[in-house]
């Protein structure tokens, strides 16, 4: 079964990245502009895997995590955090906000795709 | 790969916006309006720039956003004051990316040094050097262990590595991948069925892998569970003692503060489209339209009792055609905001260079105009500011000594008005000294000496090719650009542009744009065997004269006496030399029309035929500019008819004003 993947970024250039790369690897990618439409999305679909920016308004990426998990519905959906922030405290606040995991730009599709397998078969 | 260009594509088109927007913003901290929130969106809108450039291997683009982000990231966090030194220092940061990108996507190469300055700058106003953009994850170069060995590895995850949304299924199927795994899972934590939480993880695992990979890449598999499992990693020979945690330096979550998300701001939900597609849009409506009219024209005759349904039918397409076509100019309508955003920081920069101190107002920033309008108004705006300034505004001690307050005050506003927008700007400058400008207009053979001229009609000399007041030529606004080339700018868009002015206290410049290009109301009307349109906007009133309501006056023909008022009246047959028209002006229909300027003139028409939309087509684009004629359309009976210009007609028609300019088609609209 196609893997259903959405993709929150409030830059339409990372959004379209991350599509083109995922879709040619055979998942299915949709795509939210921002945490809060994000979360309106997570409510009516099922999603094998959310990628999300950090860094956007409305909701950032952090409170959408913390949203996810606070929703019994996406509360074990895998989350990867999009960054361009590499350091410690940034990856350990995304941990502690429950996302999954998380892929440090500059965007890589190889590392992308290997990642994606890692945390949604 | 066509994917990857149309990505690239995108970033482009993005970068502009977030560039545009950043402008925006950063204006408002020039201004000292700018909140938080602006900060934060300027920070987003280059780290945006940022991680796209990344993407696409910009590494000029990556470098210079990351040192202009570190600057902002200090202001936001306020390590550092938001001075105007700063302010401008934001400013020409905004420039130079905007210039980077241009480079990037026109694929041109910039010296090496650009932008060195303006890198320092900031990093110096950030409090030392900017760090280095970061590596990423690029892997870091193996570190011992690789060549082909069997690793014995203990991974033990914590109950709670569900939590997060990790799962230890896939990432021992990328174990797997490494190499060749033996797995062995150990269910002895495995409890009774009824004491099982589905949510918590009871399994370990002993993998035996036989791999050529280096540990890095062993370990990396397992970077997202470090904190939530006992991993230990070892030759296979080695017996695996205890499993020891691989140590990591990310235990201090708990104490990173996190900020709290930004307040909402308020989001308008959109789609991006190809301007292409719009216009081409806008063609089909106007096409639509048009066959609409031939449709509506031709069911004229037919009766309702005959054919119900197809009058209905037609009724009811006249009135979703027209529907349609305003939700499709409501598209192509944007607020002149994104040109009025340029102008304070135009201003700005203007003022300090000239030693003045300059206030500008704007008002009415969201009135909505077409596209294709807000396209071309850009240089003819940027002018008549500077102009103002430079011109205008006068230096503070000469202000001062003026009884005026030292600060001049620009004040640029935006307003529908009768169907069209009017853009005026005012300052409390100078003014013309009309002397002067008579002088200088004799002295170049613009006007003959004597010709009698109002105020205004001075005034407005100053639009004429090849007239320039300014004794010596500055910097500024003597760039070569007349005010004829401003005023040749906005009569190609359709406008048009006046100026009063009173010497010693200011100038008015007023613009008057159509809302569209492309579509207008018109009353069609005959003239002998000819059809006309004249634009509804313009029409004040019709009616037929009495005998006695026209009368001559000298030097000036015929005049529409009403109701106390005298109006000039203009033949158009003999304007257009229609040979089988009424003569009559009692026999015929006089159609009182006011252009810019409120004057009033009346036309003189053989019948009124009715009312309609008519699709704009540029007779300039295909023929050539004739005066008095604003274009051509199509009727519903297929024939063309001409579109009436009647601010010109009426610039046309007083004998005067041929007489004083030696070419009567580059006079001045005086009203």
């Amino acid at each position: 079964m196609t893997r259903r993947v959405l993709t929150v970024d409030d830059s339409k250039t990372m959004r379209n990245m991350v599509c083109f790369t995922l879709r040619n690897a055979g998942y299915a990618v949709e795509e939210a502009e921002d945490g809060a439409v994000a979360m309106r999305a997570l409510q009516s679909n099922a999603y094998d895997l959310v990628i999300t920016d950090l860094n956007m308004p409305t909701m950032d990426g952090l409170a959408l995590v913390r949203a996810m998990r606070a929703s019994p519905r996406n509360r074990a959906t895998p989350v990867l955090i999009l960054t361009t922030e590499a350091d410690a405290e940034k990856k350990a606040a995304g941990r502690a906000a429950g996302a999954t995991g998380w892929l440090v730009k500059p965007f890589n599709p190889q590392r992308l795709i290997e990642i994606t397998a890692k945390v949604c078969a | 790969m066509d994917g990857m260009e149309e990505i690239r594509a995108t970033f482009f088109e993005e970068c502009a916006e977030l560039l545009g927007a950043a402008a925006d913003q950063l204006a408002q901290i020039a201004e000292g309006t700018a909140t938080e929130d602006t900060l934060h969106a300027i920070f987003r809108s280059v780290h945006s720039i940022k991680g796209g450039a990344g993407a696409f291997g910009f590494t000029r683009l990556v470098e210079f956003s990351h040192v202009f982000e570190t600057l902002l990231d200090c202001l936001r966090n306020g390590k550092i004051e938001a001075t105007d030194d700063i302010a401008t220092l934001l400013l020409r940061a905004n420039d130079a990316l905007g210039d980077l990108i241009a480079a990037e996507q026109t694929e041109t190469a910039l010296p090496d040094n650009f932008g060195a300055d303006i890198v320092a700058a900031m990093t110096r106003a950030a409090g030392g050097a900017a760090p280095a953009p970061r590596k990423g994850d690029t892997p870091a170069a193996p570190t011992g262990g690789a060549g082909p060995r069997t690793l014995a590895i203990g991974f033990c995850p914590h109950a709670q590595v569900f939590r997060n949304g990790n799962e230890p299924i896939l990432i021992l199927g990328q174990l797997a991948r490494l190499g060749e795994a033996k797995i062995i899972a150990d269910t002895s934590r495995l409890p009774d069925l009824a004491a099982m939480n589905p949510e918590e993880s009871y399994f370990a695992w002993t993998i035996t892998l036989a791999t050529t990979e280096p540990d890095d890449a062993i370990r990396e598999v397992f970077e997202f569970v470090l904190d939530d499992c006992a991993l230990s990693i070892a030759p296979a020979d080695a017996r695996p003692a205890a499993t020891v945690p691989v140590t990591t330096e990310e235990k201090h979550a708990a104490k990173t503060a996190e900020k709290p998300a930004a307040a909402p701001s308020p989001q308008t939900r959109s789609i991006r489209v190809d301007i292409e597609k719009v216009d081409r849009l806008v063609n089909l409506v106007g096409e639509l339209v048009i066959t609409q009219a031939v449709l509506l024209e031709q069911s004229a005759g037919l009766s309702v009792d005959q054919y119900p349904d197809l009058l209905r039918g037609i009724e009811g397409l006249s009135q979703h055609a027209r529907e349609l076509q305003e939700s499709v100019m409501a598209i192509r309508a944007q607020p002149v905001k994104s040109v009025f955003s340029r102008i304070p920081r135009l201003v700005r920069d203007l003022a300090g260079e000239l030693g003045k101190d300059v206030r500008i107002i704007m008002t009415g920033e969201n009135t909505e105009i077409d596209k294709t309008v807000i396209e071309q108004l850009g240089d003819p705006l940027t002018h008549m500011i500077r102009n103002a300034i430079d011109h205008g505004i006068e230096a503070p001690a000469d202000r001062v000594a003026a009884g005026k307050p030292a600060q001049g005050t620009i004040h640029l506003s935006a307003e529908h008005r009768s169907g069209r927008i009017v853009i005026e700007i005012t300052d409390d400058g100078k003014g013309i000294n009309r002397d002067q400008v008579r002088r200088k207009a004799e002295s170049k053979g613009l006007i003959s000496p004597n010709s009698n001229l109002s105020d205004d009609e001075v005034t407005n000399l100053i639009f004429l090719p090849g007239f320039s007041t300014a004794e010596t030529i500055s910097n500024v606004s003597g760039r070569g650009v007349g005010m004829d080339v401003v005023k040749r700018n906005v009569q190609a868009m359709g406008g048009r542009i006046t100026l009063e002015s009173r010497f010693g206290s200011g100038s008015r410049f007023t613009l008057s744009l159509p809302l569209t290009l492309a579509i207008l109301d018109g009353m069609v009307v005959a003239i002998g065997s000819q059809t006309y349109i004249i634009p509804l906007s313009n029409i004040v009133e019709n009616l037929r004269p009495r005998d006695g309501d026209i009368r001559p006056l000298v030097g000036y023909g015929d005049v529409l006496a009403i109701r106390g008022d005298y109006i000039p009246l203009v033949y158009l047959h003999e304007i257009f030399g229609v040979p089988d028209a009424v003569t009559d002006p009692c026999q015929g229909i006089v159609v009182i029309v006011e252009g810019d300027g409120g004057k009033r003139i009346a036309l003189m028409v053989d019948e009124l035929i009715g009312q309609q939309q008519v699709v704009v087509k540029s007779i300039e684009d295909n023929y050539g500019a004739v005066e008095g004629i604003g274009g051509a359309t199509i009727l519903g009976n297929g024939r063309v008819a001409l579109i009436l210009d009647v601010s010109r007609l009426h610039c046309v028609r007083p004998p005067d004003i041929a007489r004083v300019a030696p070419d009567a088609r580059n006079a001045p609209c005086l009203h």
